[in-house]
């Protein structure tokens, strides 16, 4: 690879928009960038075009249905020109993607390790007993337990942590620099998820993987990425630091869903605070500012004018018409939460 | 809106024993599930429910937490009669449930249920507020009345009778449709409410307005709740008491607020401290559980938890230990927290006993 590559971000996306059925606005003028080696979570609730947009970096969303707009580069490379031989060439090999599901994703009428091994070999050159060596790596490496069996084993004869595992080693199977990961660890328990989020945060340092990380769980993002972007009706509201985000955060959305949140509860009985009414109605979406209809500040402005990105510190925007006044909210809150503390 | 919701269908000399009697008694419950492992394989036991008391006071909620397969909910149907137990006992106000003095209908009448699935628990072909008013009718209130009390039940859990009434299930975003749920449940005035992963499915913003909707209506309508989850800032959050199950057994139980703040069970600490930490300065470093909740098939002996116990010694593997007080309301299973099992780790008798 040339140098000028090497400095690309891993992933790069301006100005995306996808369509479904020509009306369905799911993802609406996303910009993202993941630097390389970086883990960007991508949070929100459903249908909120956080999947979406992750798909689109594969151009995994079904293409005659979808129209899709915009730029995405992954490594330098402009992926919605790919010939299909050069997109499957992509898919694997550079960018590799686990699923909410491991069993649908993995094919329940072959063995795990075949599947692996299927997977080295149509990418590379390699004879099948040293892809079977890899697989065996591979398993160690995400820690299995007893690898040499497992690998013979079906996806239904493993436990749903052991599949999550599996589905990680056949992700990393032909050594990807981008890994994108749907809700990984949304349909395992809680003992278990945070296994396989350490796990996760673990290879990404150790093979200088590049993440993409969607999840509605806030706590989750927390863990593994050192940047979050909140997602709200196909846009980005608010992006910044794990930190800035969770402990600074601009948007009223986002304030919004930190205090919805059962453990910021003042005390028991106290009522949560909620978000009122439910998400916009994707096909026909009201003009300004999307989340105007539920927002604690909204005021004339935001029902006309779509709010601009503002650059509320270095590294960290959000799209409202006023980030200070949210801001000063939040301060609020956690000045009366800390004085109830005392 | 002319009938009141809390005008009695059912007698209104309801409550027998008083307030200080349980409404909800559950001794020895078991429930095998036979399986066969394997292409003519030799038949196994699912050891689903495995001995589970406890008991559900009038007007508390009471949580449920544990991992998948740890049979909160298979205990959440066996008490809905929804399949048989194999032995134990439940009993409703002092009543045998499912004997002469209460029938099994009786008592449906009296406790409703709330699934995670919302969409799968409507009927996809009836109206919102015919299925509100389904069960009620069912129970012999005249269709008129049933229809009214439907919609006064829809205004009261958020949802606008005029837009709301005739809508099919698919019509509904996934909080609307839990919400239809929770006023079907109501619609026969229940004392108690099994809420099995209520809130689950939904989005976190959802989660609170109708965690928010169930206080109210617990308040309103007397309820008791029995709340099965998963998440514990939400248990925390809604339930008086906690009950931690582990494969099939119950390993704790006591004041929610004593059990999640300083847990008595090496296994409730670590659900605890397995909960993501929502701080960007402190992220959890160790998990503190290796692997996955063993099958119930083939339970180990002794302690059920001890291959994964970090507190886990030779006398665990040999001894089951009884669910046994620490304090008067809070109750663990573990021999390390117990005077004179052998484990090193046990209080000395002479105080307790």
């Amino acid at each position: 690879m040339s140098r000028g590559i090497a400095k690309e971000p891993a992933v790069a996306i301006r100005g995306l928009k996808v369509v479904f059925g020509g009306v369905v606005e799911a993802v609406d003028g996303v910009d993202l960038t993941l630097e390389r080696g970086q883990a960007v979570a991508l949070i929100g609730e459903s249908g909120s075009g956080k999947s979406v947009t992750l798909r689109a970096i594969m151009r995994l969303n079904p293409e005659r249905r979808t129209r899709i707009e915009g730029e995405i580069r992954v490594a330098g490379r402009e992926v919605m020109t790919l010939s299909s031989r050069a997109l499957r060439a992509l898919r694997g090999r550079e960018v590799a993607m686990i699923f909410q599901e491991p069993l649908l994703a993995l094919d329940p009428v072959y063995t795990v390790g075949r599947q692996i091994t299927e997977a080295i070999r149509q990418h590379e050159k390699i004879g099948s007993e040293a892809a079977r060596r890899r697989a065996l790596q591979l398993f160690e490496r995400v820690r299995i337990p007893s690898p040499e069996r497992r690998l013979d084993s079906y996806p239904h004869e493993m436990s749903g942590g052991m599949r999550q595992r599996a589905m990680i080693a056949l992700a990393l199977a032909c050594r990807p620099q981008v890994l994108l990961a749907d809700e990984p660890t949304t349909a395992l328990d809680a003992t278990v998820q945070i296994q396989i989020l350490l796990l996760l945060r673990e290879l990404q340092a150790e093979l200088g993987l590049s993440t993409i990380f969607v999840t509605h769980d806030l706590g989750a993002a927390v863990e593994v990425a050192d940047r979050i972007a909140v997602m709200y009706a196909g846009r980005i509201v608010e992006e910044g630091s794990a930190r800035d985000v969770v402990l600074a955060p601009h948007h009223p959305y986002t304030i919004g869903l930190l205090r919805s949140r059962a453990d910021g509860a003042l005390a028991k009985g106290s009522r949560l605070e909620t978000i009122p009414g439910s998400p916009p109605d994707l096909a026909a979406r009201p003009p300004g500012c999307p989340f105007a209809p539920r927002c604690f500040l909204a005021e004339d402005r935001c029902r006309v004018d779509a709010p601009p990105d503002v650059v509320v510190a270095t590294g960290h925007r959000a799209a409202c018409w006023h980030t200070e006044a949210a801001h000063a909210a939040f301060q609020g809150d956690r000045a009366r939460l800390l004085e109830a503390a005392v | 809106m002319s009938t009141p919701i809390g005008q009695p269908t059912v007698p209104p000399d309801r409550d027998r024993g008083g307030p200080a009697q349980p409404l909800l008694s559950i001794d020895g419950l078991v429930k095998h599930f036979p399986v066969k492992k394997g292409l003519g394989g030799r038949p196994a036991v699912v050891r689903a429910v495995d001995g589970v008391d406890f008991t559900i006071l009038k007007g508390e909620t009471l949580g449920i937490v544990g991992e998948s397969g740890c049979g909160k909910s298979t205990t959440a149907r066996l008490i809905m009669g929804l399949m048989p137990h194999d032995s134990g006992e439940l009993l409703f106000d002092g009543e045998l449930i499912g004997g002469r003095a209460l029938p099994w209908r009786d008592f449906r009448a009296q406790t409703q249920m709330v699934f995670q699935d919302s969409y799968a628990s409507l009927n996809p072909r009836m109206t919102v507020e015919g299925s509100i008013a389904f069960g009620p009718r069912v129970h012999g209130v005249p269709k008129r009345q049933a229809i009214e009390r439907a919609r006064s039940l829809l205004a009261r859990v958020g949802l606008e009778p005029s837009r709301f009434a005739a809508r099919y299930p698919h019509e509904l975003s996934g909080g609307q449709r839990q919400r239809v749920n929770i006023a079907r449940a109501l619609a026969l005035q229940p004392r108690l409410v099994v809420l099995d992963e209520a809130v689950s499915a939904l989005d976190k913003s959802v989660e609170a307005q109708v965690l928010n909707l169930l206080m109210d209506l617990k308040q309103e309508f007397a309820l008791t709740y029995l709340f099965i989850s998963h998440d514990l800032n939400v248990v925390r959050f809604l339930c008086d008491r906690v009950a931690v199950m582990y494969l099939g057994q119950v390993v704790e139980i006591g004041p929610a607020d004593t059990v999640l703040a300083s847990p008595a069970h090496p296994y409730t600490a670590a659900l605890l401290s397995s909960m993501p930490s929502m701080d960007p300065d402190a992220r959890t470093q160790v998990a503190p559980l290796a692997g996955d909740p063993p099958n119930p098939i083939d339970p180990p002996p002794g302690c059920r938890f001890h291959p994964r116990c970090t507190l886990a010694e030779e006398v665990c593997k040999g001894r089951v230990p009884p669910l046994a007080p620490v304090d008067p309301v809070h109750r663990v299973a573990c021999l390390a927290r117990q005077p004179g099992s052998g484990h090193s780790a046990a209080p000395t008798l002479s105080v307790a006993a």
